[in-house]
C-alpha cells in the first residue's frame, strides 16, 4: 500500500475541471450523439442495412485491403526501421525525416498524386501498365493509398525498441554458433514482436478508416473498389443517416477494440520492460 | 540502462537492405513530391500564377487559414492543461481521461464528420434550436472549425504527455516550496522544459488542421468560394478536370507539409539536447 502523498502543486482542480469539460464537449458529446442515433434504429432496419450486398462488398474490400496493407507495412516498416537504426549511410537523416511525410501531407494530396503517379501515362504507371499491372482505379490502388498513409506507424514504433536492443545479445548468440537467421528469429524477433504487433495494428486501424487518399485512386466502383468510409459518405449524401450511423458504429467499435488491444499490449510490454 | 545501439558502416547484406529501403522511399515518398512540383508547373509559370490567383483558390486559402488560426490556439491551451493534469497528478479516472484524449485517433474522419453532423445538423434538436436563432454551424465555416478541433485535439497533449511524465514534478515542487505562484511556475519551470515539444505539437496540429479532408468534406457542403477549404478545393479542381489547378493547390499543401517536417527535425533535436542536458 502506497501512502498518499500530499498534493503540493497547484492547478489540479482548474486543469482537471477544464480538461473534463473540454473533452466532454469536443469528444464525448458528438460520439454520444452517434450512439443515440444508432440506438433509435430498429433491429429489422439494422439487419436490412447490414445485409445490403453493396455494403458487404465494401466491407470485404476494406478489410482485405487494410489487412494486406498492414502485412506489407509490417515488412516495409521493419526494413526501414532496421536500416535507420543499424547502419550509417549517406541520406540517413533525410530518410528518417521523410518517413513522417504521410502524417504531414494532406490525404487528398496523397491520393491525387499517387493516382497520377500510377495512372496509365504516369511516371510509374507507364512501366507497370504494359506488364498488365493496373494500380490506379483498381483494388491495388486502394492498397497503395493505404500503404502510403499508414507507413510511419510500424517504423516509428519499432525504432526505439531496436535502438534498445543491445548488440551483446546478438554477439552472444553468434559466439554460441547461431546463424544469421537464427539470431534474427530467436533473438531479435522475440524482442521486437510486441512493438511490431502494436505498429501493425495502428496501421490497420488507420487503413480501415482511410478516406481522402483512397477515394482519389480507387475508382470507387460499387461492389469492387468501394471502401466502407465511402459508403458512409454516400449514405450521408442521401440523407440516410440511419444507415450511415449503423456502418459508422460498426467501424467505430472495431477500431476502439483494436486500440484497446494496443493499450493492453503497451501496458504489459512496459511492465516487462521496466522489470528487467 | 544498457547502451543504445550505435549505427555501423553497413556490410554487404546491409548495403542490399539499404538499397531496398531507398527504393521504396524513392517510389512512395520522393517521387510523389517531385510529381507535385512538376505537375503544378507543367503548364508554365503564367498558368501556375493564374491558378494561384483564381478567386475560388484565394477563398479556399483564406478559409483554410481561418480554420487553422481558430483551431490551433484552442487545442494548444487545452492540450497543455490536459497534459498538466494527467502527468503531474494522480487521481481516480486518470487512465480513462488518457483514453478519451486518444479517442479521435480511433475515429475515422468520415465518422467524425457524421458525429458532428448528427449533433449540430438542422435535423437534430440542438441544430434546430440554433437554426431558429439564425445560427448555422453545419454547411458553414463554424462546423468546419468544430470538426477540425475534434480531429486535431490529441496532438499537443500527445506530444507533451510522455515528455512531462519523464520530467516528473521535482522542479515544480521545489518552486512551490520557494514560494512561487501558479503563473510563475508555468512560465519559469514548465514552459522552458516543454518548449520544443510544445512547438512541435503546435506545428503538427497546424499541419493536420490545414490538411483535414474526410471530416470537413462531411460538414462543409463544399460550397465553391464559401465553405471550400484547400484540400476540398483539390478534389473540386480534380473533378473539374483541371489537373494543373489541383496540383497547384496540392503544391501549397505539400510545401506546408515539408515545412512541418523540417521544423519537426529542428525541434526534436533541440528537445533531445535539452533532455540529455537535464539528465547529466
Amino acid at each position: 500500500m502506497i501512502r498518499r502523498k500530499a498534493r503540493v502543486l497547484p492547478g489540479l482542480t482548474l486543469s482537471l475541471g477544464v480538461s473534463v469539460f473540454y473533452l466532454s464537449l469536443i469528444v464525448l458529446l458528438p460520439a454520444a450523439t452517434l450512439v443515440m442515433q444508432f440506438m433509435q434504429i430498429t433491429w429489422e432496419q439494422m439487419v436490412f442495412y447490414i445485409t445490403d450486398p453493396r455494403l458487404l462488398a465494401s466491407l470485404r474490400v476494406t478489410f482485405l485491403a487494410a489487412g494486406l496493407t498492414s502485412l506489407f507495412n509490417a515488412l516495409l516498416g521493419l526494413l526501414l526501421a532496421w536500416i535507420l537504426v543499424r547502419y550509417r549511410f549517406p541520406g540517413r537523416k533525410l530518410v528518417d525525416t521523410l518517413i513522417d511525410l504521410p502524417f504531414a501531407l494532406p490525404t487528398a494530396v496523397a491520393g491525387l498524386t499517387l493516382s497520377a503517379l500510377f495512372a496509365q501515362n504516369g511516371w510509374v504507371g507507364r512501366w507497370l501498365v504494359p506488364l498488365d499491372i493496373n494500380v490506379s482505379y483498381t483494388f491495388l490502388g486502394i492498397i497503395v493509398a493505404m500503404v502510403f498513409t499508414s507507413m510511419p506507424f510500424v517504423v516509428r514504433t519499432l525504432q526505439p525498441v531496436l535502438e534498445d536492443l543491445s548488440p551483446e545479445y546478438e554477439e552472444a548468440a553468434e559466439s554460441l554458433g547461431a546463424s544469421t537467421w537464427q539470431v534474427f528469429f530467436r533473438v531479435i524477433l522475440p524482442h521486437i514482436r510486441p512493438a511490431l504487433l502494436i505498429g501493425t495494428t495502428l496501421a490497420f486501424v488507420r487503413s480501415l478508416g482511410e478516406f481522402g487518399a483512397v477515394i482519389f485512386i480507387a475508382g470507387n466502383m460499387p461492389y469492387e473498389t468501394e471502401v466502407a468510409s465511402l459508403m458512409i459518405f454516400t449514405y450521408i449524401g442521401e440523407y440516410n443517416y440511419s444507415a450511415a450511423a449503423t456502418v459508422a458504429m460498426l467501424m467505430l467499435v472495431i477500431s476502439l477494440l483494436l486500440l484497446l488491444f494496443v493499450q493492453v499490449m503497451q501496458n504489459r510490454y512496459s511492465e516487462r520492460y521496466h522489470s528487467d | 540502462m544498457m547502451q543504445p545501439y550505435i549505427p555501423r558502416v553497413p556490410d554487404r547484406a546491409g548495403k542490399w537492405l539499404i538499397a531496398l529501403g531507398f527504393f521504396f522511399v524513392f517510389l512512395l515518398l520522393i517521387l510523389p513530391l517531385l510529381l507535385i512540383v512538376f505537375a503544378a508547373f507543367s503548364g508554365g509559370w503564367a498558368l501556375f500564377s493564374s491558378n494561384l490567383l483564381d478567386t475560388d483558390m484565394l477563398a479556399a486559402i483564406r478559409l483554410t487559414l481561418l480554420v487553422a488560426v481558430l483551431t490551433v490556439p484552442v487545442n494548444l491551451i487545452f492540450g497543455i492543461l490536459i497534459a498538466w493534469c494527467v502527468t503531474k497528478f494522480h487521481f481516480v479516472g486518470r487512465k480513462l481521461l488518457i483514453v478519451l484524449i486518444d479517442t479521435p485517433y480511433a475515429i475515422s474522419p468520415v465518422v467524425a464528420g457524421l458525429c458532428y453532423l448528427l449533433l449540430y445538423g438542422s435535423q437534430s434538436w440542438l441544430g434546430g434550436w440554433l437554426d431558429s436563432h439564425g445560427i448555422q454551424l453545419i454547411f458553414a465555416w463554424p462546423g468546419i472549425v468544430l470538426v477540425t478541433i475534434f480531429v486535431t485535439s490529441p496532438y499537443v497533449a500527445r506530444e507533451l504527455i510522455p515528455l512531462m511524465e519523464v520530467q516528473g514534478t521535482d522542479g515544480e515542487e521545489m518552486a512551490v516550496l520557494l514560494g512561487a505562484g501558479g503563473w510563475s511556475i508555468f512560465w519559469r519551470i514548465v514552459l522552458p522544459n516543454i518548449k520544443w515539444a510544445l512547438l512541435y505539437g503546435t506545428v503538427l496540429t497546424t499541419a493536420r488542421a490545414v490538411g483535414e479532408f474526410g471530416s470537413v468534406a462531411v460538414v462543409s457542403g463544399s460550397i465553391r468560394g464559401q465553405t471550400n477549404t484547400l484540400p476540398l478545393h483539390v478534389q473540386l479542381l480534380h473533378q473539374d478536370y483541371n489537373s494543373i489547378g489541383a496540383f497547384t493547390a496540392s503544391l501549397l499543401l505539400a510545401s506546408f507539409a515539408m515545412l512541418t517536417l523540417i521544423l519537426k527535425t529542428i525541434f526534436e533535436y533541440r528537445q533531445g539536447k535539452k533532455l540529455a542536458a537535464s539528465r547529466d
